[in-house]
């Protein structure tokens, strides 16, 4: 809502402050200052002439004029200018010599077109209160010559550009804001709906309510004999402007200025187009309107309508329609002001997608005690300023509403603040905004003050108010004013007292909370998960969770591939991306890219996350529940099952080197068992063992990829939580990834946390080393050579361990030799030498019947 | 011992032999030059073969009468030789050391950076050490779907469908506009979630992703993360929010920040403020008339940090929890502008695009 302050000061007496003075109390009100935009204030040597003479030079491209202007001094002045709407005897703006317009720019005496220009002739845009115009301001005649034209046309003002919140509908108007700057300087405050209205005298218009859930108050006024060519005068123009509208014509101009002043949105029809009875009502089943942007809308059977005998004449609240639009040359004016529904408009607005200065204000909330007075104010200006008679009549259909009370405890805005206010301040309070105070409970009430009651189709509380009553001593009953329908609840009545006492003096009190229990098991592991990753040498990355079906091609994933079951959104960011992640990887792989193409070669990145995996049976819909009491357990149930599940993934990519070459030597590059490693990492964490398998799984490479599961401590079963290894040379490819690119992703939520760590019992006695080279088949896996050695050596067995994989000739065609160090060690003496080897043999056996190992060189 | 006596074999035991002896060893030790030099001066003068220890050996030999004579003379020597070694033994691993040390000097200004370092986003970690203030307050951390329903992400928050609020949230909608399903717009559906879920009193601290339309640019991303906190007791006020959040700023931006709370409105708080700090730039003097335009707070002297208020009776309703026995406070602060506001982090986009030049100086903490 952009305020000028002259505006303002129109209904509020104002102490002499700055225009930031007054923006702070707004602000410290509720009404937030967005920007203060400055007028005028630059302007200066602008004077008001006349024109004696006027002289057409020729030979130019375009018309020049050379004038004789009286400026009120002792010689007129001459003044070249391109302008040609004016003739001898015309009053209009001059900067004179010295002048600067606004811009800073500074008019001088000059030498144009070959004669002396001794100032300049000012056009509306050139004094900063239009942005175009076509010719030169052209002032009345009886304007004082000489006079100073920022003083005489109030150029000089300041905007207070406020940000008026959901609840604050009347807070959309000069009107609202000026009774909160009242209020904020404990100052005056002329109410300007508050005009005599003339005593009815029939019907303006025949019109009725057909639908009483949609508008409960309809106002119609005519005027006759409108003259149509009349320019809106300079200050209603100069005023728009500044309140952020543009000038479009008289009568449209009158309904814009009435609505900024009062906050009443109205609507002008041509009486001509008019045919019949005008009722407002709910559109019919196949109707259609074309509005007045020239858009043939089909109208939905719940949009509110005013209609007539041919049929729909404009959307309520939103948008007129073409047809019974005035026109450039309507003479017969009928004003529309009514209350529509709140919720009726916004939904209006919201289907035809149509949001229009008068949807915003119905959509807030308007006082419903306006339409009477904003339409004659109306009247009265179109009287004045387009020389129309005003018709006699007024039509005035209505429903009654029923009246909003709240009662509450005295007491009750000091027990929400946390700091006691007096009875007297609470109804002091309370009475500045505009309610009716009662003392006792809505049954008893006895009224201390006079006022007009808010009613309106707003707000039906039904059951919710006893639930919301807060019980206590001393009640007091309020009655909220017309323009607040957002005054409904005992804590709405709190905040107006809390807001206008200051939030600046609320004390600071630290609550104590019950002891907590600290973070759960799973919080504390994604935090070590995280720190792990980032000591392992990734950077965490927190990409957008979309991907695009591009992506599901990209991974290679198969038609079947329940990665493949998405979730769409309506309104992605990017078509490209419609769906939501079911995998980490695409996002961790085009930041991979990203950091690549900006020179990094070596890099390594993780991410952790939710990733969104729809099951095929989940209902489409979740239904949205009751408010006025707590959801059943199965209604719950019922919102959770349509939900996609949404388990928390950690994911890794790298390239590379994974270990640096320097002065120390070479590095090492980044491969799938780097990969594998940081899966087992994030295992470690979680206190847990990865089993890796391979196995083909998109968008790994078929020989490079492992199957990653733990064993359920409860059922005993093989679980897969994820895969790692090197990707697939054409997901690389497709991607735009180097070579040898590899990647880990693995479902954390998969990983539960086990109990405590048992702790060892740590032996001091020596330890016993035996070092074994076994020959297998090349392709067998390590793994179950290692299992097999770890089971058949027995207890005594502290730890094996790989330390050379050898294929050669040496291990002969088609083996490899795998060479591990054992240690022994006994918790209670020193191992004989044929323990120790015994343990040995016992081990060597069981790998030789598992995988067919015999001793190197045996 | 012996009970027969040699004349003869006894000759190392003269005085003069032994001190000869000694002589000798002493010359040798103090000629050697090295350790290893050493080493066979050892052996050759105090070792099992050494004449001294030979002589030692005869004294048995000798009459009873001249073996305490003897044996002081020989013991004598042998504590001289011991000490003389001693010390040479001393002077050389001396001599040694200080040659060592200097030939195997090395430049420590060499780099060694063989292992990338990690580094975990600053939002996490961020969103980690709030969650760690809180905790430390006694609250717990809840949690909530990101692809929340919109029961709980708006009506519940009495947001209801035709809510002017609600077409302001830009909300991404999942399948359908009518499925009821949305990626949810802020942290707060989790305070429906809490209060459903946990038995009351409630004191709940919830980071995590949210979702609005919004085109990515320097100040705005259409993924972000919000702070959501909530206490629902018997007895809460604005006082105790307001104490609540005065703690957190100066948890997160230090004791000298200064706060400033201004009404506002949200749905699900009544009453409603905002909380502003001031901006930590130009401290507030651009506000005042005449300064230049602070390009951070706009001129306006504070700058948003999140909004809050007391939980509107409503929502406690909605949730089941009787508004006349509790009351509750809640707030939602946007971790990308705290991230902004503490590490003078001037583009949002630094924080989405994954570059790691901007995620590695944050290291495991912020």
């Amino acid at each position: 809502m952009k305020v000028p302050l002259s505006w303002l000061r129109e209904y509020v007496d104002l102490p002499a402050v700055t225009a930031h003075e007054v923006a702070d109390r707004l602000t410290a009100a509720g009404l937030k200052l967005e920007a203060i935009t400055s007028h005028g204030h630059e302007i200066k040597n602008v004077v008001v002439g006349r024109v004696l003479e006027i002289e057409e030079l020729t030979g130019f491209k375009k018309p020049i004029r050379h004038c004789k202007v009286e400026v009120g001094e002792a010689a007129p002045r001459e003044i070249v200018c391109g302008a040609t709407n004016f003739s001898v005897g015309a009053v209009v703006p001059v900067a004179l010599p010295g002048a600067v317009l606004p811009g800073g720019f500074e008019i001088g005496s000059r030498k144009t077109y070959g004669r002396m220009s001794d100032g300049m002739i000012c056009s509306e845009a050139e004094l900063g209160v239009a942005e175009s115009s076509p010719g030169i301001l052209l002032l009345p005649d009886d304007t004082p010559i000489g006079a100073d034209v920022v003083e005489l046309l109030g150029l000089r003002d300041d905007v207070l550009e406020l940000e008026i919140t959901p609840d604050r509908g009347y807070a959309l108007s000069i009107r609202g804001v000026a009774r909160e700057a009242a209020i904020a300087f404990g100052v005056p405050f002329r109410d300007p709906a508050q005009i005599e209205l003339p005593a009815a005298d029939g019907e303006s218009w025949p019109a009725s309510i057909g639908d009483p859930t949609a508008c409960d108050r309809f106002v119609l006024r005519a005027v006759s004999g409108f003259d149509p060519s009349v320019e809106s005068p300079l200050w209603m123009r100069v005023r728009l402007a500044r309140a952020g509208m543009r000038s479009v014509s008289l009568a449209v101009d009158v309904t814009n200025y009435v609505m900024l002043e009062l906050g009443q949105p109205l609507h002008a029809f041509d009486r001509a187009r008019l045919t019949g009875e005008i009722v407002v009502r709910r559109a019919r089943p196949g109707e259609s309107l074309e509005t007045l942007d020239h858009v043939v809308r089909r109208l939905h059977e719940d949009d509110i309508l005013i209609t007539d005998a041919s049929g729909a004449l404009s959307i309520a609240g939103t948008m007129g329609g073409l047809h019974s639009e005035i026109s450039d040359d309507s003479t017969e004016i009928v004003i529309e002001a009514a209350h529509f529904s709140a919720t009726g408009i916004a939904r209006n607005s919201r289907r035809h997608n149509l949001v229009s200065e008068a949807s915003k204000r119905f959509e807030r909330g308007v006082d419903r005690e306006l339409p009477l007075a904003a339409s004659w104010r109306a009247v009265r200006l179109l009287v004045e300023l387009g020389g129309a008679t005003a018709e006699p009549g007024v039509t005035h259909a209505e429903v009654e509403p029923a009246p909003v009370r709240v009662t509450i405890p005295a007491g009750y805005p000091g027990r929400v603040a946390g700091l006691p206010y007096s009875r007297e301040t609470v109804i002091r309070r309370l009475e500045q905004i505009g309610c009716v105070v009662t003392e006792g409970s809505a049954g008893q009430a006895v009224a201390v003050t006079g006022g007009v009651a808010a009613t309106g189709v707003v707000s039906s509380s039904g059951g919710m108010a006893g639930k919301l009553a807060i019980p206590g001593d001393d009640l007091i009953t309020v009655t909220p004013p017309s323009w607040r329908p957002d005054l409904s609840d005992p804590n709405d009545l709190a905040e107006e007292v809390i807001r206008l006492e200051g939030y600046e003096h609320l004390p600071s009190v630290l609550p104590v909370a019950p002891a907590g229990a600290g973070l759960t098991e799973e919080q504390r592991l994604r935090r070590r998960v995280g720190r792990a990753l980032a000591m392992s040498g990734y950077v965490e990355v927190l990409s957008y969770p979309f991907m695009g079906g591009r992506d599901l091609d990209n991974l290679l994933l198969a038609e079947d591939d329940p990665r493949r079951r998405v979730t769409r959104l309506v309104n992605p960011l990017s078509e490209d991306e419609p769906f939501m992640r079911t995998t980490l990887l695409p996002g961790l792989l085009k930041t991979l890219v990203r950091n690549v193409g900006r020179g990094f070669s070596d890099v390594a990145l993780f991410e952790t996350g939710l990733v969104y995996r729809p099951e095929p049976d989940a209902p489409a819909t979740a239904p949205v529940l009751a408010v006025d009491r707590r959801p059943s357990a199965e209604e719950l149930a019922e919102v959770e099952r349509a939900l996609p599940r949404q388990p928390y993934r950690v994911a890794v990519v790298l390239t590379g080197e994974f270990e640096r070459s320097g002065w120390w030597g070479e590095g090492r590059r980044a491969s799938w068992a780097d990969a594998i490693e940081a899966a087992r990492a994030v295992a470690r964490e979680a206190g847990t063992e990865l089993e890796a398998r391979s196995d083909r799984h998109e968008p790994w490479h078929p020989g490079r990829c492992a199957e990653l599961s733990i064993t359920d401590p409860d059922t005993g079963e093989r679980v897969v939580v994820g895969h790692a290894g090197e990707l697939h040379p054409r997901v690389v490819e497709a991607y735009g990834l180097p070579p040898r690119t590899a990647a880990m992703e693995l479902e954390l939520s998969l990983l539960r946390p086990a109990g405590p760590v048992q702790a060892p019992a740590v032996s001091t006695y020596p330890v016993a080393t035996q070092d074994v080279a076994l020959i297998v088949p090349a392709e067998t896996p390590v793994a179950e050579v290692a299992a097999a050695l770890t089971e058949g050596a027995g207890e005594l067995l502290e730890s094996v361990r790989l330390f050379d994989v050898y294929e050669g000739p040496q291990a002969g065609e088609g083996n490899k030799s795998l060479a591990y160090a054992l240690r022994f060690r006994a918790a209670d003496r020193t191992l004989t030498a044929e323990e120790t080897t015994a343990a040995r043999d016992a081990a060597v056996a069981l790998a030789a019947d598992r995988t067919g190992a015999r001793l190197r060189g045996a | 011992m012996s009970n027969t006596y040699d004349p003869v074999e006894v000759t190392p035991l003269h005085a003069d032999e032994v001190a000869r002896a000694q002589a000798d060893a002493l010359a040798a030790i103090a000629a050697a030059k090295d350790l290893d030099e050493l080493k066979q001066a050892r052996l050759a003068h105090a070792g099992d073969r050494s004449p001294i220890a030979l002589a030692n050996r005869e004294i048995g030999a000798l009459p009873p009468a001249a073996r305490a004579e003897a044996g002081k003379r020989i013991g004598t020597a042998r504590r001289a030789v011991a000490e003389a070694l001693t010390a040479r033994q001393a002077e050389l691993e001396a001599e040694r050391d200080a040659r060592v040390l200097i030939e195997e000097t090395v430049d420590v200004t060499l780099p060694w950076d063989r292992r990338s370092r990690g580094a975990r986003h600053p939002l996490t970690t961020l969103q980690e050490h709030i969650a760690d203030a809180f905790i430390a307050m006694g609250y717990e951390m809840a949690e909530g779907p990101e692809l929340e329903g919109e029961w709980f992400n708006f009506d519940a928050l009495n947001i209801a469908p035709d809510h002017p609020a609600r077409s302001e949230h830009d909300t991404f909608f999942v399948e359908s506009t009518e499925s009821g399903k949305v990626l949810r717009t802020q942290t707060s559906p989790v305070q429906v979630r809490a209060l459903l879920s946990r038995p009351l009193p409630v004191y709940v601290i919830s980071p995590g992703k949210t979702f609005r339309t919004d085109e990515l640019d320097a100040t705005h991303t259409p993924v972000f993360h919000q702070v959501e906190g909530l206490a629902v007791d018997k007895g809460l006020t604005m006082a105790h929010l307001k104490g609540t959040l005065d703690r957190f700023a100066e948890v997160m931006f230090g004791p000298g920040i200064h706060t400033r709370f201004r009404p506002n409105y949200f749905p699900f708080t009544e009453p409603s403020a905002e909380m502003d700090l001031r901006c930590f730039v130009c401290r507030g003097s651009s506000a005042l008339p005449g300064n230049p335009l602070c390009r951070t707070c706009k001129g306006e002297g504070w700058i948003e940090w999140g909004g809050c208020g007391m939980v509107n009776p409503r929502v406690l309703v909605a949730c089941g929890v009787d508004p006349s026995v509790y009351s509750g406070f809640a707030f939602g602060m946007g971790i990308e502008r705290t991230l902004m506001f503490r590490h003078n982090a001037e583009d949002m986009r630094d924080m989405v695009e994954g570059d790691v030049r901007f995620t590695q100086p944050f290291g495991m903490e912020v």
